[in-house]
Order: C-alpha cells, then sequence, then structure tokens
C-alpha cells in the first residue's frame, strides 16, 4: 500500500502542477483512516450515485460499492477515491480499499464483510497535499452516507442458468433415449474407425507373438479420461486374454495401478483365463511426468510391443511416447480429451480417438443397449447445439445481442 | 455388497458435485475443497502401493527372472539413495539450529534433485523437439488435398511466426504480410476447429459422467 501511495504521489506532482498549494487543507496519510478533516479542493468532485449491494451469486462476506463521479476530476486532483466502512451511520469510518481515479463509473468489492451484519459506506475523494513536502493525503470531497447494508449467501448461483439449463436438456435426452433402449429400441450408431480397430490391433500382436501396451495417461482417477481409459482397459484386456495375448499396462499413478489391477484381473477371469493373469502386468513407474515419458520409451524400445494403446490425460510426453511407439513399428491407437495433443496423436499414431470418441468408446465395444442409447442422447444434445449455434450466428448478424446469454460472470 | 457400496457412493458423491457447481451456499461450496483433502490423502497413503510395487517388480526381475538386471538396479539404487537423503537430510535439519528443511539450497536432497533429477527431466522435455521435427515431416508430406492444406498452413503459419516473414512480404500492406496470414489461420479456422472438438469432449463428458453416477457404466469398478 505504502508503494502503491509513493506511486500516486509521483504521478499526482505531474498531474497537479496548476493547484495552488495555499488554499489546500492536509492531513497525513496515515491518519486518513481514522478522521476525515474537511479539506477544499480546488474543485470539488461530486461522487454521486453511490450504491452499495450484495454481491450476486456468492457465497456470502461480499458486497459491491458502486459509484459515479462529475466531470472535473483530473481538475480537482483527484488521484484515488477511499471507500470507508463504519457499523453505524454516525459511527467510525474506516478505509477499506481505495480505486485510483481516470474512469467514468467506479466499483469496489469489499469482501469482508460479516453476512447480516448491517453496514454503511461512503466514498471520499483524495489528493496529494503539494503544500506538504513530507506529502500526505488532501481530502477532496465525499459521498452521503449509504446504508444499511448487509451481505448474504445465495441458494442458486443466477450466472449458471444457461448450463442449468443445457444439462438438464442434455441429461433429459440421454435419460430419454437410455429409457427407449431399455426397451428394446435399437439404434445406429455410426462406425468409429479408431474403436473398429481395437480387436485387429489385438490380433496383430497374437499373430507376432509380442506384447500389447497400455498407456493409460498421466492423471489419477479423478479425471474423467483416466476412468473412459479404466472402461476401454477392461474391453482390450479381455480380448487380449482371449487371444492369450500379454498386457502391459505400465502406469504413473499409485490408484490407477490398483484400479487397473483390479480390472485386468476381471478381464482375464470373463475370458475365461483367470490363471494367464500376472500380477506384474500392471505395475507402477513413477508419478513424474518426464520420467514415466522415459520409462515408457525404454520399455517400447527394449520389448518392442506390437500394439500401443494410449488413452488417457496426455501432455507434453504425448509425442515422446507416440514417436516412440512408431519409431518401433508398432500399431498405434490413441485416444484424449486435451485438444493440445490431439494433432501430435494424429501425426504419430494410426488411429486417433478425439475427444467424445474416446468417452464413446466403451459404450461402443459394450454394444451394451443402456449405453448406446446415451451416445443417441449425446448426439441428439450435439444436434441442439449446432441449432443453438446457427440461430445464434443469423441473430447476432441482425444485431440481436444473444451471445451475452452464453457468457459466464 | 462388493459392487452395491462403491455405486451408491459414486451416486452421492457425484449427485452432490453436480449440484455444488449451481450453489454457491456454505455448505456447498466446501464440498470440493473437502473432497480434494480427502482425496490428496488417500493418494498420499496410496503412493507406497505405487512404491512398494515398483522395488518389487526390479527386485523380481533381478533374483528370480534375471532379465533388465542393470535398469532393476538402477531404479532401486536410485530410489534408496533419494529416501536416504531425504530422511538424513530431514533429521538432520530438525535438530540443527538453526532448523532447516531438507529442501533447502545445500542438502544432499535438494544437490541431487538440482543436478540429476532436473537435468534428466530438461533432457527428456528437449527430445520433444525432435520428435516434433520427425512428426511434423510425415504429417506434412503432400498425399492429398487435406495433407496438402495442413502443409500450407503449416508453411504459413511457421513462417509467419518468425521475423524473416514479414521481411519478405513487407512491400504488402500491413494487413496483407504474413504475420498477419499466421494470425488468422490460428483465429479463424484453427480456433473454429478447436471449439467443435471442445463442444464434443464436454458433451461426451457430461455423457459419460452421467453413465457413471447412474451405474450404467461400472467397468471402472473391474466388471461390466
Amino acid at each position: 500500500m505504502k508503494i502503491f501511495r509513493v506511486l500516486l504521489l509521483v504521478a499526482a506532482v505531474v498531474a497537479l502542477t496548476a493547484v495552488p498549494a495555499a488554499v489546500q487543507d492536509t492531513v497525513g496519510a496515515d491518519a486518513v483512516a481514522d478522521s476525515l478533516a474537511p479539506s477544499t479542493p480546488v474543485i470539488p468532485v461530486n461522487i454521486e450515485n453511490l450504491s452499495v449491494r450484495d454481491n450476486p451469486n456468492d457465497e456470502g462476506g461480499a458486497v459491491i460499492v458502486s459509484w459515479d463521479v462529475s466531470e472535473g476530476e483530473y481538475a480537482g486532483g483527484v488521484i484515488t477515491y477511499m471507500v470507508l466502512r463504519a457499523d453505524s451511520r454516525d459511527g467510525e469510518f474506516v478505509e477499506i480499499g481505495d480505486v485510483p481515479f481516470g474512469h467514468a463509473s467506479y466499483n469496489l468489492r469489499d469482501n469482508n464483510t460479516d453476512d447480516g451484519v448491517e453496514y454503511f459506506y461512503k466514498v471520499a475523494a483524495v489528493s496529494v497535499d503539494l503544500a506538504n513536502s513530507d506529502g500526505g493525503w488532501l481530502i477532496g470531497s465525499e459521498s452521503d452516507v449509504f446504508g444499511p447494508v448487509k451481505s448474504s449467501a445465495q441458494w442458486f448461483n443466477m450466472s449458471r442458468l444457461n448450463i442449468f439449463v443445457g444439462i438438464i436438456i442434455l441429461c433429459g435426452a440421454i435419460i430419454y433415449y437410455i429409457t427407449a433402449a431399455k426397451g428394446g429400441k435399437e439404434f445406429y450408431i455410426r462406425k468409429i474407425a479408431g474403436i473398429v480397430e481395437v480387436e485387429n490391433a489385438v490380433g496383430r500382436s497374437t499373430e507376432m507373438g509380442r506384447a500389447i501396451y497400455y498407456v493409460p495417461g498421466i492423471h489419477d482417477m479423478d479425471d474423467v479420461q483416466t476412468l473412459a481409459s479404466m472402461t476401454i482397459l477392461g474391453k482390450v484386456a479381455e480380448i487380449a486374454a482371449q487371444n492369450d495375448t500379454r498386457i502391459d499396462v505400465p502406469v504413473a499413478r499409485s490408484m490407477v495401478m490398483v484400479t487397473a489391477k483390479e480390472i485386468v484381473k476381471e478381464s482375464y477371469s470373463r475370458a475365461g483365463r483367470p490363471d494367464a493373469y500376472q500380477d506384474d502386468q500392471v505395475r507402477y513407474l513413477t508419478d513424474d511426468q518426464f520420467g514415466y515419458a522415459a520409462a515408457i520409451d525404454g520399455l517400447f524400445v527394449r520389448e518392442k510391443p506390437a500394439t500401443v494403446f494410449l488413452m488417457g490425460a496426455f501432455f507434453a510426453e504425448s509425442l515422446i511416447m507416440a514417436e516412440t511407439g512408431n519409431s518401433i513399428g508398432a500399431i498405434q491407437i490413441a485416444g484424449t480429451a486435451q485438444p493440445a495433443q490431439l494433432p501430435f496423436f494424429v501425426a504419430a499414431c494410426d488411429y486417433t480417438l478425439i475427444g467424445e470418441e474416446m468417452f464413446a468408446a466403451s459404450a461402443y465395444l459394450s454394444r451394451e443397449p443402456k449405453l448406446l442409447g446415451s451416445l443417441k442422447g449425446q448426439d441428439l444434445g450435439k444436434a441442439v447445439f449446432l441449432v443453438a449455434i446457427v440461430v445464434g450466428i443469423i441473430l447476432e448478424s441482425f444485431g440481436v445481442p444473444v451471445s451475452n446469454l452464453f457468457k459466464l460472470n | 455388497m462388493k459392487r452395491e457400496i462403491p455405486l451408491a457412493i459414486t451416486f452421492i458423491v457425484g449427485t452432490i458435485f453436480a449440484v455444488a457447481y449451481f450453489i454457491p451456499h456454505y455448505p456447498f461450496n466446501q464440498f470440493e475443497n473437502w473432497f480434494n483433502d480427502w482425496f490428496a490423502i488417500v493418494a498420499a497413503f496410496a503412493i507406497w502401493l505405487g512404491a512398494l510395487n515398483l522395488i518389487r517388480i526390479s527386485a523380481m526381475k533381478i533374483f528370480r527372472k534375471k532379465v533388465d538386471i542393470l535398469h532393476s538396479s538402477l531404479i532401486i539404487l536410485s530410489f534408496l539413495i533419494m529416501v536416504f537423503f531425504g530422511f538424513y537430510d530431514g533429521f538432520s535439519g530438525l535438530i540443527a539450529d538453526p532448523p532447516f528443511s531438507y529442501r533447502d539450497a545445500g542438502t544432499g536432497f535438494d544437490w541431487l534433485y538440482e543436478y540429476v533429477y532436473s537435468s534428466l527431466s530438461a533432457t527428456m522435455f528437449a527430445l520433444l523437439a525432435f520428435f516434433v521435427a520427425s512428426a511434423s515431416y510425415r504429417a506434412f508430406r503432400a498425399r492429398n488435398f487435406e495433407a496438402t492444406l495442413l502443409l500450407l498452413a503449416g508453411f504459413l503459419v511457421m513462417l509467419g511466426r518468425v521475423p524473416v516473414g514479414d521481411l519478405l512480404t513487407q512491400w504488402l500492406p500491413r494487413d496483407y504480410q504474413l504475420s498477419q496470414w499466421a494470425n488468422w489461420i490460428m483465429n479463424v479456422p484453427n480456433i473454429a476447429g478447436q471449439r467443435a472438438i471442445m463442444i464434443g469432449i464436454a458433451l461426451g463428458l457430461v455423457s459419460t459422467s452421467l453413465r457413471i453416477i447412474l451405474g450404467l457404466e461400472r467397468a471402472y469398478l473391474g466388471g461390466d
């Protein structure tokens, strides 16, 4: 705060060379917060439309103070506006923050209120005292006192109403199609090359007598991408077990290791080969991003797997792994919801599941009607978005500001 | 019960999280912090499972399978050295006056971190440049119309991002110089494509989350 005030002092020296110092009443910088001595700036700045309201859509504990000023703050020598707060109209006002000059209207959020307690606010326009060689503040003019005002917490964030409506429509569509699927209705789901090729890729490993490597990304089980990856792992491990082909799952997180072990073991049991499962098929390497990439690269180069699956959350290590897999001639199927990594996978892998395709993979592989129904609902949601985008473009082109509906506060 | 309890927990926690996104009031505004704390605690305990698994498999390779002996020995040795210096510096720092942390500059642990671990990480990251070059070489081959379009866009963006691009086209009006072309490609077609992918991902996320919350998707529990 001190540094800020010194900077303001320097700025004010430049801005206020025309202000006659003799007519100004001064107070010390530290004393301002405690008492506001009456003063007479050259041109008093009128602080108008002071209002204080509860900060909307929050967890409480905050109010927003806003005000306008008359033209003339430059001539009046205002360099900052101090916001002051008291517990009663006649109580002691204490500074709670300040806003530098230079705007048509101002606002400041007081994040330090107790919900349900009444507060009173006023705003003071402050100049610098040029007559005082040691520096000091000069209170120009003050607003009327505004209050009482209370802060409170809200039970619904209205700024997210648009998302709420979108989610309800999407979830409604998904649940409708799941229910329809349960009732025996069949749906057409378009072919996704990367998923269709899963069986062929596993078959290639079987023919070549080499292992399959399944890399589930570097995020933990709290990421939906890792969850989706685990679901796909179950299907891939089952096909591998049926073909009597070893599948290795090197992981970067301990909790992913525990989950993957359970999934692979279960898949081997489902395939009727529980005895073929070995405990070291799923192994932990390291939590470190590049340590993990180095270990995976080393395994690829030494063991030369015929098939590599890269499914989950990947970052800068994506291309390091995918290019190494490419260099050893492995067939590679990748999938991620990280848009920045998709071009790398497309360039280095044979098949890439782009974003939503990875989330659809488990439903697609299982062919379970209920899961396929959810894909259909997702497609309906996409159609709704498409229509909304086209309508939005048309309305915006004709000057109807609909884009505000989709802005988050 | 092995299935029902995890499914019930998933349903309750998933629903609470979904609802809490729209409710800023206490206690809903605190759920994310609480669950993140719990997750961090569980993950902190689980790290030992991972470390022990790593040591066990490496030891098994050395003593039973007799494969990858050099690599496995290095893993165990590196692990033990870091653990030794972590504990040694940690305890030394506790009894020293003034006390210090094992991560402070000058400790053995810090030396290993700074001059071994950081260098190795930087080396791996630096390899990315070469992998980008080899991947670009393959991706930019003009095999068909789409690949040719990609090659052309990549060429314009790369040239537009360096000063020589504008130098080559300085005879053109400012708005038609190469850097402006590059900006247009990045801000219009590129952003449009990225947004389309992002919308698809968002819908996929909602759909997958709903399947998991409703218990339709339960393969992550180790079953169908």
